[in-house]
């Protein structure tokens, strides 16, 4: 893990990160890029509660991930 | 703008399913017809494909905001300027690599039936998304018209998308539209015609492959180059090889030579990320034209979604405003369904069984039996339950146009979760308070199989209307005060053992296997009230159809055990039938009439009650009252219990069969069904009589 990446999952409302790597296995990823999230892209979350469902803004699209699905993307905080 | 006026010129449509891999059409005299153009209409979910569609066919179709719906192929014919076209609505996928049958099912149906002009539709609201599946179109050589819809909804998130440069970037025909509203749509079928006729010519700018894998891309090429089978496109195999497709690799690594597919293996081997770099070529293609076409992009200002889902999509709130929500729903149906119901009932199905009885005096018992008793009796009982259906799915189809549904599954995830599901399960469970067999078939939102048959096997213990109505019915008659308290709390018991059920069958059979929950969350939208009806329509005339066909013969069928041998009920083969289970119903406390009633009720659920109508006999008191005079409280409740449980009704069955094509999961949900039911019936009853009811 590179230096300050961290689980989208721990990405706190409101906060901005770019995608650093996906974990994600191979139908997964495919469904996460044609929904938007690729490497190097910017996205916010828009709400998460620390528990259950989260929801980022990627590429203009509000998109609902599991937790679990969450914590397969690794993300770096943008400042 | 100018508003679509050629409704009067449409003609009949038609729509059919046809399944992937059968690539000949079902057989139509119109699709023959000389000079008819052949349009492919394709697009992501929620971009308002089928609202254009329903617009230029009248076809009753309904548009709404549940990802994957149109899973089902429509089509349509429709004239425009005395031409007359063919349409098929494709899909809606997010891409077009083989992850799902819908993606498989569009790119083989563009390639392999080579429609004339493939009409993709895109958001301006959700422009750069929404680009994605044009960055794939593109690569597959094929006349691209683009429909950029939601003009309205981008301006009211604060965006302006200015079509002219989106399309002299893209090189492909760009024309705005309001489908809702049928803004444009005049346009956007003069170019279709243009470019058919090729009188404009598109020439797309290509995305390209992130520069790093463009050397592996030559190389796969390469390789592959002359011996990629018919009608797929060397270049565009090449780019799917790469990103990973499992149906293309299978299909070139049959035609190639060994040593040229172990070439493309290696490189494959090299490069196992290039889907990503394949994906980021396309979005920095985007990128380029979104950058161009955008003249205002979204501002800073909080939009009417982001409002509403602090409310819709919090995990308390979100929940309250759901249940408020399910509430309303229900208690629209049942006071503003019900009374309609009973004057149905009272005025128009009474009155012509009391008219054909008399009509028929002359007539052989037989006949007016079977007329009376066999069509008015069964039939005319489930008809009177069209007004509760129409305003369940009238309620449900507002809710999916105005994008909350997306919400209802987001704010469920965690509940669901229980079960080993995702909130995607949670709308078709919901569905299946108005009819079971909805819910079956909208199991088809959900990607993974092992979620998707969890979902079906379980989606029978959701009480439906026709359950309810029974419970509505029975219940008064016993409980008096009560009833409205029993009948919540048998609706409580149902979905209590629908929970109970779910995690037992994923800690057993399906052993927690777990479902990925990606999900769009569309923009909320104005719903359109054509759509809205266009659905009421499609649903009440299935259901209309089904009361004519399946219900109509299984009520001939069951008054035929109830006369024959010799046209006494008390001797007949259906009281032989009840006799034969009464052991059975003794358990919980059931005589073999309502045995009987139970079994019929596997025609379908209101039967039950059609079948005591028959087995008592008309009386001053009212079925109901002699039904409750006639037992105890105990068995009352058995009754009720064991009838909102029991095995699903035949259409439910069917359906069950069909979606999950399998006999062995039918008769295993038809299996726990029984034992659920019974199981409960026998407790209540044992429970009620030691309690000395």
């Amino acid at each position: 893990m590179a230096p300050y990446t961290i689980p989208l999952a721990k990405l706190k409302t409101g906060e901005v990160a770019f995608v650093y790597k996906m974990d994600s296995g191979k139908s997964m990823t495919h469904r996460l890029t044609s929904l938007g999230f690729t490497p190097g892209v910017d996205l916010e979350m828009v709400q998460n509660f620390g528990h259950g469902p989260l929801m980022v803004s990627v590429r203009g699209t509000r998109v609902a991930l599991g937790r679990g699905e969450a914590a397969k993307i690794l993300v770096q905080r943008s400042k | 703008m100018e508003k679509l006026e050629q409704r009067s010129k449409n003609t009949a449509s038609c729509h059919s399913d046809v399944s992937f891999g059968r690539r000949n059409q079902p057989p139509d005299i119109r699709k023959n017809e000389i000079n008819q153009k052949h349009i492919a209409l394709v697009g992501q979910p929620n971009m308002g494909k089928t609202t254009l569609f329903n617009l230029l066919t009248g076809l009753n179709q309904h548009v709404g905001n549940w990802p994957g719906k149109t899973v089902e192929r429509k089509e349509g014919f429709f004239n425009y300027q005395n031409n007359p076209y063919r349409i098929v609505d494709l899909p809606g996928t997010y891409s077009l690599t083989a992850n799902s049958p819908e993606e498989v099912i569009t790119r083989e149906y563009i390639l392999h039936e080579k429609p004339d002009i493939v009409l993709a539709i895109v958001s301006a609201a959700n422009l750069e998304r929404s680009l994605y599946l044009i960055a794939e179109l593109v690569g597959m050589g094929i006349p691209l018209v683009i429909g950029l819809n939601m003009m309205d909804v981008a301006k009211q998130e604060g965006m302006l998308v200015e079509p002219q440069v989106l399309e002299a970037a893209l090189g492909i025909p760009v024309i705005p539209l309001v489908a809702t509203r049928s803004e444009g749509v005049m346009v956007l079928l003069d170019t279709v015609e243009k470019v058919i006729r090729g009188e404009i010519l598109p020439e797309p700018r290509m995305p390209e492959i992130r520069e790093d894998h463009q050397d592996a891309l030559d190389q796969v090429i390469r390789a592959i180059d002359g011996y990629v089978p018919e009608p797929y496109p060397t270049h565009w195999s090449a780019v799917k090889l790469l990103e990973g497709d499992s149906e293309i690799s299978s299909l070139l690594q049959e035609n190639l030579p060994s040593e040229r597919w172990q070439q493309v293996y290696d490189v494959l081997l090299d490069h196992d990320d290039a889907m990503l770099a394949i994906a980021s070529g396309r979005y920095e293609w985007i990128g380029r034209l979104v950058r161009a076409a955008v003249v205002k992009p979204k501002a800073g200002q909080i939009s009417r979604t982001a409002k509403l889902d602090r409310w819709a999509a919090h995990p308390f709130w979100g929940l309250i405003i759901l249940a408020a929500i399910l509430g309303l729903v229900f208690w629209l149906t049942f006071t503003i369904g019900g009374p309609i119901q009973e004057w149905i009932s009272s005025s128009l199905v009474i009155p012509l069984g009391t008219a054909a009885e008399s009509g028929l005096a002359s007539a052989p018992f037989w006949l007016r039996s079977l007329i009376v008793d066999g069509l008015i009796g069964g039939v005319g009982s489930v008809l009177t339950f069209l007004p509760i259906l129409v305003i369940f799915f009238g309620s449900f189809g507002l809710l999916e146009d105005l994008g909350y549904m997306a919400r209802a599954a987001y704010v469920m995830d965690n509940f669901m979760h229980m079960m080993g599901l995702h909130g995607k399960s949670f709308l078709p469970l919901f569905l299946g308070f108005g009819c079971n067999v909805p819910a079956v078939m909208g199991t088809r939102v959900i990607e993974s199989w092992p979620a998707r048959l969890l979902t079906i096997l379980i989606s029978p213990l959701v009480p439906c209307t026709a359950r309810m109505a029974v419970v509505a019915f029975l219940a008064p008659a016993f409980f008096g005060k009560q009833a409205a308290l029993v009948s919540w709390g048998l609706i409580m018991l149902s979905l209590l053992i629908l929970i109970l059920s779910g995690v037992l069958l994923n800690r057993t059979i399906f052993r927690g296997e777990r479902s990925a929950f990606i999900m769009e969350m569309p923009l909320y939208h104005e719903p359109n009230w054509r759509t809205v009806g266009l659905l009421i329509w499609q649903r009440s005339y299935s259901f209309l159809k089904k009361a004519g066909t399946l219900i109509l013969g299984i009520s001939i069928v069951i008054w035929a055990l109830s006369m024959l041998p010799g046209g006494n009920l008390e001797t007949s083969y259906l009281a032989r039938i009840g006799y034969f289970l009464e052991p059975i119903g003794r358990w919980m406390g059931l005589d073999w009439r309502l045995t009987v009633a139970l079994l019929t009720s596997f025609a379908a659920k209101e039967n039950s009650i059609a079948t005591l109508g028959v087995l008592f006999g008309a009386s001053d008191m009212g079925l109901a009252q002699t039904v409750a005079s006639t037992y105890s409280l105990a068995t009352g409740l058995s009754f009720l219990t064991v009838s909102i449980l029991f095995i699903p009704c035949a259409a439910t069955v069917a359906v069950i069969k069909q979606e999950t094509n399998s006999w062995k999961w039918t008769l295993f949900n038809i299996g726990l069904m029984l034992v659920v039911s019974i199981g409960a019936a026998s407790g209540i009853y044992w429970l009620m009589t030691s309690l000395g009811f």
